[in-house]
């Protein structure tokens, strides 16, 4: 950096330092290790994503060298662990579907009607006790849902108040429990995007007469639209990706779901259990657990990237 | 009790939405339409509550001290979780040993010294907030097919347990330090540089000291989330019957969530029993985690 120093009308002023001064000061060379060790940090998070990665393709490519990638997405049977084995994975997609929709038919109502409670209508007092009751809820682990579900709702609500035809295990008590776990998920993301809605919005929708129900449903919800979406597709994600809840309550018998009081085996459902037993390292039974993982990254990776891009979306609206 | 997986958009909160006249609230559309939000909040209530209840009606008679002294047993009558209490710690004190350092390095690269205009920097971030929502059982695969490459043959150990569990939390510990490192004013970094101070000196003395609360408050959080995850550590064997006490990292182990899933899948009422006490045992750690939480973010945090 060189001091330009003007020699013009007004007082003198002091010579500035000599041309050519280094200001950055000395190279530290301490500075510059603690500066790579933070930046290893950072990149370990890559070398996460490609471990996954890595972890996942390579025994799944064993898998498909040996089952055609046709058969396993299209194929009707599952039964990896007979003598006729059978890799067609449709009856784990149809069992993670239906846990999947009753979730999100509980959770994107309830979710979305907490966020607008919160964002729109609670004093901050009122949602100052309210909000942590939710976020209670987000804490309670995924494995006493499942007991909640296999117990409560699938033995006591299902079977004996309802006297419903179910048997012991059923994809519905594990989709309603999943969705109440991803309440407090949709709940807080589009409490986050309605709130960023700027409040001249609603003040233009006030003055022009619209009642709060008006102004809700027809200013700040499209507006925070972005945000909701991002928010639903986020409880997709979790609700495709939930274990212990339908390791649990849905029951481990993989066939094509075609009722939600039938158990059914989902893709996670498929992974925690075969899990249990103890297959060989490298071994097809082994190598199918990963083929499964796969297709479950792909699908929750694909779910994430959506929301992320819809996320941005509304940060950036305002 | 946040455990929230996602990356969420730091927004300015307005106490209160302004300009919301509640003119017209008492016509019964508008009438019905808070009824309706009422009753969205009071299912996640009820729920709660009812969950909370059942959980402790099962669990009652089976709480007491030999939960935490006696050994898993073929009879319900004289079966404890003393393994798995002691495993949940190990596992929990190893996690937190690996990810946090590692995540608040992190966290101070990405927010401090990274050039965000950078494409490499913001494919990080991006990446970060993927790591977030990768489901739980994918990291216990990750762990098998790591330690299955290093040749491990008894992978129901307790570093392999704490591996998996780290990098689960690890986004989340470096989302929270993220968030809390931002809320350092700018100012404050000005004025230690103009003082002379390298900019490490910056972050060490006067960034992390103002952040602590915020990183402490995420941290607890993130680990209670470890705790009660059993997904993981289902994929890497840790359904055992162990009978002894976990006294290292190259233990065996199994954990509380996972004796909880155990006990639920036998059919004797007994073990259902001490799969809700145990239950009951597990929510009120986690609470009290979050209590602790909850109180330091409010006794310590500051407000610039």
């Amino acid at each position: 950096m060189t001091a330009v120093i003007e020699k013009a009308a007004g007082p003198e002023l002091a010579p500035g330092p000599r041309p050519g001064t280094q200001f950055a000061g000395r190279r530290r060379p301490g500075e510059t290790l603690i500066r790579m060790v933070l930046r290893l940090a950072a990149l370990l998070t890559m070398v996460t994503t490609a471990g996954i990665l890595i972890a996942l393709l390579i025994p799944s490519l064993s898998f498909f060298a040996e089952v055609p990638v046709w058969e396993f997405l299209f194929g009707t049977r599952w039964a990896p662990r007979f003598a006729d084995a059978s890799f067609g994975a449709i009856p784990l997609i149809t069992a993670t579907l239906w846990t999947t929709a009753i979730a999100l038919l509980v959770a994107v109502p309830f979710g979305l009607g907490a966020a607008i409670m919160l964002a729109e209508y609670a004093k901050p007092r009122t949602r100052s006790i309210l909000k942590p009751v939710l976020e209670v809820l987000a804490g309670v682990p995924t494995v006493v849902y499942g007991f909640f579900a296999l117990q409560f709702v699938q033995a006591t609500v299902l079977r004996e108040w309802l006297q419903l035809p179910t048997g012991a295990f059923s994809v519905l008590a594990a989709g309603l429990v999943m969705g109440v776990m991803i309440i407090p998920t949709i709940a807080s993301i589009s409490e986050d995007a309605m709130s960023a809605v700027p409040s001249a919005l609603r003040q233009g929708s006030a003055a022009l007469g619209a009642n709060r129900m008006q102004t809700t449903l027809r200013v700040v919800f499209p507006a925070a639209l972005s945000g909701i979406v991002a928010a639903v597709v986020l409880g997709v994600s979790r609700a495709v990706g939930e274990t212990m809840i339908v390791a649990i309550a849905a029951g481990s018998q993989a066939r094509i779901v075609t009722n939600p009081l039938e158990q059914g085996q989902t893709m996670t459902g498929f992974i925690a259990n075969a899990a249990l037993g103890d297959s060989r390292v490298g071994s097809l039974e082994y190598n199918t657990l990963f083929a499964v993982g796969l297709l479950l990254f792909l699908i929750t990776l694909l779910m994430n990237l959506i929301s992320i891009r819809f996320v941005r979306r509304f940060r950036e609206a305002y | 009790m946040t455990t929230t997986r996602h990356a969420r958009p730091a927004t300015v909160r307005v106490s209160a939405p302004l300009g919301t006249g509640t003119h017209g609230d008492r016509k019964p559309g508008p009438l019905l339409f808070l009824l309706l939000l009422w009753l969205s909040l009071l299912v996640a209530f009820g729920v709660l509550a009812t969950l909370l209840i059942t959980i402790l009606m099962d669990g009652w008679g089976k709480l007491s001290l030999q939960l935490f002294t006696n050994y898993p047993s073929a009879t319900p009558e004289t079966a404890g979780a003393r393994p798995a209490v002691l495993g949940s710690a190990w596992v929990i004190a190893a996690t937190a040993v690996f990810t946090l350092p590692l995540g608040i390095a992190a966290a101070i690269h990405l927010e401090e010294f990274a050039d965000k205009k950078r494409w490499f920097n913001r494919l990080i971030e991006l990446n970060v907030q993927n790591l977030a929502a990768v489901p739980a059982i994918i990291y216990g695969l990750l762990a098998l097919g790591f330690l299955s490459l290093l040749q491990v043959q008894n992978k129901n150990v307790v570093i392999g347990g704490a591996l998996a569990l780290s990098l689960l939390i690890l986004p989340v510990v470096i989302i929270a330090t993220r968030e809390g490192l931002r809320a350092v004013p700018r100012e404050i970094r000005d004025a230690s540089l103009a003082l002379g101070a390298t900019p490490w000196q910056t972050v060490w003395r006067q960034v992390l000291p103002a952040s602590v609360p915020s990183i402490a408050t995420g941290s607890i959080l993130a680990l209670s989330r470890a705790l009660g995850e059993a997904a993981p550590l289902l994929v890497l064997g840790a359904l055992v019957y162990i009978t002894f006490d976990p006294n290292g990292l190259m233990s065996g182990y199994t954990t509380l969530p996972i004796q909880i899933f155990n006990w639920t899948g036998r059919p004797q009422e007994g073990f259902h029993e001490l799969a809700a006490a145990t239950s009951v045992l597990l929510l009120a750690v986690l609470l009290l985690m979050n209590a602790l939480a909850i109180f330091i973010r409010n006794k310590y945090q500051k407000r610039w």
